[in-house]
């Protein structure tokens, strides 16, 4: 019976609400962002749907659902059907190992419950093998669709988050250092027990994995395969339906994905800032309370910068990428490792 | 190549056809691009996709009939297109409009030559993906199109003027309306900037891209906005003033490097300058009559008049030849936008594809002229 809770229920119960959840904001991201570049560009944005056009998610979900599925003669049938599948799955794969909240015990049954749905001791390291599972997708979707546009849109974004992922890599090496651990809860234990928030020992190995982060799930500034002047749609061009439905997903699920690691490496994971409680509150919902809004502001930063800012040139972007970022990165790991070696002698 | 099996990734030449129905052509051009990856090799475009004989046309029709037609090349810039032909057969006619009317001319032409850039700079920023900008100039844009509307009742093809001075007195609360208009636009001109002048992935995309130097830029005949950043100072509101210009204080912002990101500057100053002629213009209204005495049907004397003005994308010069009947016997427009997609080949090539979107949005054309 023990076997069959620690094993199953509980596991299957936490999957299930963060299957739900997250898929339930993908939905309202995409909410979130037309109204939020609505008002910073003084409209309204959606209205019509519900109050303040708040059913529009499931509206455009219901109309992706119902629009005909077209795969284009020509193309690989098979292949073209499953690229948008390895896209999403590991998009929401990664989810096993973000740390939503402490560990907790449950009232009434008096159960010791973790609020996240695996501790890996490597899961950082899963979480950047996995993701990278989801480029693969990327590349088959361009690939299959048999035509111009999408297979250069495909490389594009290929090229763009391996390029980009490297120094993404780099800039995480110093947080590792600096909990010697490549679990994601024992570096937010980490940030507890030092009482700081590795983004003010680490700032640099921040700016680079946000600005890498923004730039591998391919949003603005960093937008170009999707640059509608240059290549239509990119990979997804000849997707419609439900298919580009779940590229889509597949995309703001990343959004999310990153927002959580920036909370989780650099901003405390669940920690309250200046150590903030509220008594009356459970512990547990405090933590995934303050999780929640970090990961959220880090959204906006997302929609912000894509209401503000123009967007590179390919030739400009690699630049940044191999010439700037991957550089500052790898000093900064050097930097760090030094420090940390004269400091704890 | 070494190899004689040829497959997708050769670094051979390619050809692309951009347009007619490319999101980012600004109507209906066609640029045939001969690519060697991202790089441009040549350029070569093709227009006539809009062409509606407007010069033609006018051959058939009285001069003041002719007017609207006008209205439809630079759809952008209708009240310059009016005024330049207006201007052209009271040349002819040997009259000249009254004080008021000419004040009224500079102050519509100016705030059209505002609502232009303004299209000209939202556009041009969303092509470059910054699509804020777009919206917030389609906001103070909507402000001069209600000022238009208010004194004529349309919003783009206005046929604003007539032959001789205007139709209507200015219509109660316009100077009011004007004013409003232009004590809050320099601060809307500021938000634009802090958006963009700055911004240095702006800067990146249009610094030392599609470079024209004086030289080119005399050479292929561009006018306007674009031979203004080459750095050559030449406004024909200075150097041939028509309308009321010569009475009015305002400068002409000259750019250094010819490049995309001066030429946004010139045109954001001109806007500025724009906004002073404006503010003049509203201060100093004349009282009097609105049009001169023009016969009911205008038969101009046997002859030619070439007449051209600054319009926002350059000059537009107007030359008509009379016969001595209600009908011009001979109509010939020299259009701005016509004469700088000339320079587009020699702007793009060597640069990368994403450019070449930059440099079209740069040159401010509008079909609808260079077709006709």
């Amino acid at each position: 019976m023990d076997f069959f809770v620690d094993f199953i229920l509980e596991p299957a119960i936490k999957i299930g609400v963060v299957f739900l959840v997250v898929s339930g904001v993908v939905a309202y991201l995409t909410f979130l962002e037309r109204k939020v570049i609505a008002f910073i560009q003084v409209r309204l944005g959606p209205m019509r749907v519900g109050p303040h056009g708040l059913l529009q998610p499931i509206a455009d979900g219901l109309k992706l659902m119902l629009k005909e599925d077209i795969i284009p003669s020509g193309a690989d049938r098979m292949v073209f059907a499953m690229a948008p599948i390895i896209t999403l799955i590991p998009a929401f794969i990664v989810f096993s190992v973000i740390p939503f909240g402490p560990t907790v015990t449950l009232p009434f049954i008096d159960r010791e419950v973790d609020l996240f749905i695996t501790d890996l001791n490597i899961g950082i390291l899963f979480l950047l093998a996995v993701s990278s599972v989801g480029i693969l997708g990327v590349i088959l979707g361009g690939w299959a669709s048999n035509s111009k546009y999408p297979l250069l849109g495909a490389l594009r974004s290929a090229a763009q988050m391996v390029s980009y992922e490297v120094a993404l890599g780099f800039s995480i090496i110093g947080v590792l250092l600096l909990s010697s651990s490549l679990s994601l809860v024992d570096i937010v234990h980490a940030q507890r027990d030092s009482g700081y928030w590795f983004v003010f020992l680490q700032p640099v190995g921040f700016m680079i994995f946000w600005i890498c982060g923004v730039a591998e799930t391919n949003r603005a500034p960093f937008d170009l395969p999707e640059a509608e002047t240059e290549l239509v749609a990119g990979f997804h061009t000849e997707y419609s339906g439900f298919r580009f439905s779940l590229f889509f997903m597949a995309e703001y699920a990343s959004m999310i994905i990153i927002s959580s690691m920036v909370v989780t490496l650099f901003f405390g994971g669940w920690l309250a800032p200046f150590g903030l409680t509220f008594p009356l509150i459970p512990v547990g919902l405090q933590g995934v309370g303050w999780f929640c809004l970090k990961v959220l502001v880090f959204l906006y930063f997302y929609l912000w910068f894509r209401a503000s800012w123009p967007r590179y040139r390919y030739d400009q972007l690699m630049n940044i990428g191999w010439k700037v970022l991957l550089p500052i990165a790898i000093a900064n790991v050097v930097v760090t490792a030094v420090l940390i070696l004269l400091l704890r002698g | 190549m070494a190899t004689e099996e040829r497959t997708l990734f050769d670094s051979s030449e390619i050809t692309v056809s951009m347009g007619p129905q490319h999101p980012s052509t600004h109507g209906v051009l066609q640029v045939k691009l001969k690519l060697d990856g991202e790089r441009v090799l040549d350029a070569e475009c093709v227009i006539g996709y809009l062409h509606r004989g407007v010069e033609k046309l006018g051959e058939n029709q009285t001069y003041g009939q002719f007017l609207p037609t006008l209205d439809r090349m630079d759809y952008i810039a209708a009240v310059s297109n009016c005024l330049g032909f207006c201007e052209a057969i009271e040349k002819m006619l040997e009259v000249e409009a009254p004080p008021r009317a000419q004040y009224v001319r500079v102050i519509m032409t100016e705030l059209n030559r505002i609502s232009s850039h303004l299209l000209w700079l939202g556009t041009h920023a969303l092509d470059i993906g910054a699509m804020t900008v777009f919206l917030y100039c389609f906001r103070e844009r909507e402000e001069i199109l209600k000022i238009f509307e208010n004194y004529c009742g349309a919003r783009l093809t206005t046929h604003m003027f007539r032959i001789g001075g205007l139709q209507y007195e200015i219509y109660d609360g316009f100077e009011e309306q004007v004013r409003t208009f232009i004590n809050d636009f320099p601060s809307k001109i500021d938000e634009y900037e802090t958006l963009l002048t700055q911004n240095r992935i702006w800067v990146a995309r249009t610094r030392g891209v599609g470079v024209l130097t004086t030289e080119d830029a005399i050479d292929i005949g561009v006018t306007g906005p674009c031979l203004r950043a080459s750095g050559l100072d030449w406004d024909i509101r200075k150097s041939n003033p028509y309308a009321a210009y010569s009475e009015f204080d305002f400068d002409i912002p000259v750019g250094e490097h010819g490049d995309t990101y001066d030429r946004y500057l010139v045109r954001v100053e001109e806007m500025r300058q724009s906004t002073r002629i404006i503010q003049q213009g509203i201060d100093r209204i004349p009282e009097g009559p609105i049009r001169a005495k023009v016969s009911k049907i205008l038969k101009p004397a046997p002859g030619d008049v070439y007449h051209s003005i600054e319009a926002p994308k350059g000059e537009l010069g107007y030359y008509v030849v009379s016969d001595g009947t209600t009908q011009p016997s001979r109509v010939r427009v020299r259009p701005p936008s016509f004469v700088n997609l000339q320079a587009l080949k020699q702007m793009v090539i060597g640069h990368m594809v994403a450019d070449v979107v930059a440099i079209i949005g740069t040159l401010d054309i509008v079909l609808g002229e260079i077709d006709r």
